[in-house]
């Protein structure tokens, strides 16, 4: 059997651990730059608010039923997130991380309610999270499974049994399927395939005469044909990036050669926490495309390294080289980004004749810098080039504190 | 800076250490640099070394910190301004420190049971104890394993 343990109103859940007087309360989390909604506690949902809704639109709901409002905290959500999937491995070393709040248990060796149960308990003692598990013979059908174990008190339902498996589905929309977007429901339904039960049951024939071939897989899933087995080992990432939007837009060369400058030493400090080298670095930049009054500009670019490399030295001065190239003044910008792909092992890496000297000991320095960096706080230890303007950084003004990940930001308790 | 065991609180152990408590610092244990030509006596003996960490931690994704001001639980040696090391995985034992919350304001108590009702007890006789009734929003937070004091 798999299991999906869902953390429930993940973002909202992890502000209420240390701040329990926003229990029962409405609570909305937003995204970066405090833009749009985008977590909700129950009590908010039953406002009415909605996934996405951009928060000016809201003002009112928000001042009229106290709804409490927080900039998204990544760092303390990741760490509660770690928190909760190694709980989970405690538990059971099959697991596969799903996402920062979902991940896939198997229970190849026993499960019955009393463990679900107990899981969930334990959890939610050791993190002070909520979660919902669904249990059943697939990944797709532990997806419906968590659905309704999400409406039960206890949070916790196996779907072992067909014809309660059957009922289930003929009541469970096509739209709230995994992996069932806007696009194949619109198609689905001009076939009268309106739920989980009608695919089921639709003849593979027209399936596959209509849709690719993840619709038979979700349909052998659904059967209950595990396809989708749980993803264990970690993948090497394809690759990594760091964007943002702004806080304002900048037209300015230097606050955005600042602004990249500080992406591309993030994605390098993330590549060598990896072990891994890259070949490739890209660079882009947008304009507002939803202000369609200003001039758009969208440009993008990719430099080679001849050896691959995780030096953020190499990988900055590459990224502002690119900079310079695709820069144009006269145009706002909202956004930038910086991509690193063709990632491998450190271990395999091709050396060019041309390779700078003394690699080794700018590795060495590279270990150096992460090393204080994780002790001191990040970026404590940064390059000219990151500046301290940091004009671009993104507008957060409801963050809660960092509970678990800053020192200063632990809780504090009168007593 | 002294580590006390709320465990032993009694007659709390002392221990003193010149080491900071952080992430991967260890303090070594023996020292190499043994001059040439004789092979140090003490090499079985290296690599060991005392981390604090391991010491203070048991179970460290079920492990928080707190910070504490006020002297409610002075008698438990708890001072303000201590850091305390909490963790939720542990059950509530007879006469354990705690921190829990009380219609949604975080304290630290000494858990004291009868045999019917349960007490958040200070350790100061200026605070009166505070029983846990049903209608109150009682909620624990964790077992609270260590208080690290600061002197300089």
């Amino acid at each position: 059997m798999i299991g999906l343990v869902d953390c429930n109103n993940f973002y909202a859940s992890c502000e209420r651990v240390f701040n329990p007087r926003l229990n029962k309360k409405p609570i909305i989390v937003l995204s970066n730059n405090d833009g749009c909604v985008i977590a909700r506690s129950n009590e908010s949902k039953d406002l009415g608010i909605k996934m996405g809704e951009p928060v000016f639109k809201i003002k009112e709901i928000i001042r009229n039923n106290n709804i409490h409002v927080f900039s998204s905290n990544f760092s303390l959500y990741g760490d509660l997130s770690n928190r909760v999937m190694n709980t989970l491995k405690s538990e059971t070393k099959a697991i596969e991380v799903y996402s920062i709040d979902e991940a896939f248990l198997d229970f190849k060796d026993f499960i019955d309610l009393d463990r679900a149960i107990k899981i969930k308990s334990k959890v939610q003692k050791w993190t002070g999270i909520p979660v919902s598990i669904g249990i059943s013979f697939t990944k797709t059908l532990s997806k419906v499974a968590n659905q309704i174990a999400k409406t039960k008190r206890e949070g916790v339902c196996i779907l072992d049994n067909d014809t309660v498996i059957t009922r289930l589905l003929s009541n469970f929309p096509i739209e709230k399927l995994w992996g069932i977007g806007k696009n194949y429901t619109r198609r689905l339904k001009e076939l009268n395939i309106l739920t989980a039960l009608d695919l089921r049951e639709a003849p593979t024939s027209l399936l596959r005469k209509n849709f690719p071939v993840s619709i038979i897989r979700m349909q052998k899933e659904l059967k209950g044909n595990m396809v989708y087995d749980l993803e264990i080992l970690k993948n090497r990432k394809k690759s990594i990036c760091t964007s943002r939007s702004f806080g304002k837009e900048i037209n300015d060369f230097n606050n955005l050669k600042e602004a990249v400058c500080n992406f591309a030493n993030n994605c390098a400090r993330k590549l060598r926490q990896e072990n891994s080298v890259c070949s490739k670095v890209s660079i882009f930049l947008m304009t507002n495309r939803f202000n369609l009054t200003v001039a758009q500009h969208n440009p993008t670019i990719t430099m080679h390294f001849d050896t691959p490399t995780s030096d953020s030295m190499e990988i900055i001065s590459a990224t502002s080289k690119a900079l310079r190239l695709i820069y144009a003044s006269g145009f706002s910008y909202k956004k930038a980004g910086v991509v690193l792909h063709e990632i491998k092992s450190n271990k395999q890496i091709q050396m060019s004749c041309f390779d700078i000297p003394k690699r080794k000991k700018r590795n060495k320095l590279m270990k150096s810098i992460d090393e204080l960096n994780s002790i001191m706080g990040n970026n404590k230890i940064r390059f000219a080039s990151q500046g301290f303007n940091e004009y671009w950084q993104a507008k957060r003004k409801k963050l809660s504190p960092s509970y678990t990940t800053k020192y200063e930001d632990i809780l504090k308790i009168k007593i | 800076m002294t580590i006390k065991s709320s465990k032993k609180n009694k007659n709390p152990h002392t221990t003193i250490h010149n080491g900071v408590v952080k992430k991967t610092i260890s303090i070594p244990y023996f020292e190499e640099g043994v001059s040439a030509g004789f092979p140090s006596p003490a090499e079985n003996f290296m690599g060991e070394e005392i981390d604090l960490n391991n010491i203070l931690i048991n179970n460290p994704t079920s492990t928080y910190y707190v910070r504490v001001f006020g002297d409610s639980m002075r008698g438990a040696g708890i001072i303000s301004g201590d850091l305390l090391i909490v963790d939720r995985s542990l059950e509530i034992t007879k006469n354990c420190i705690v921190v829990a919350h009380i219609d949604g304001e975080f304290t630290v108590k000494r858990i004291k049971k009868t045999k019917k009702k349960m007490y958040l007890v200070a350790e100061n006789q200026t605070y009166r104890d505070i029983e846990i009734t049903e209608e109150m929003n009682f909620e624990l937070f964790g077992v609270v394993t260590h208080s690290i004091h600061q002197f300089t």
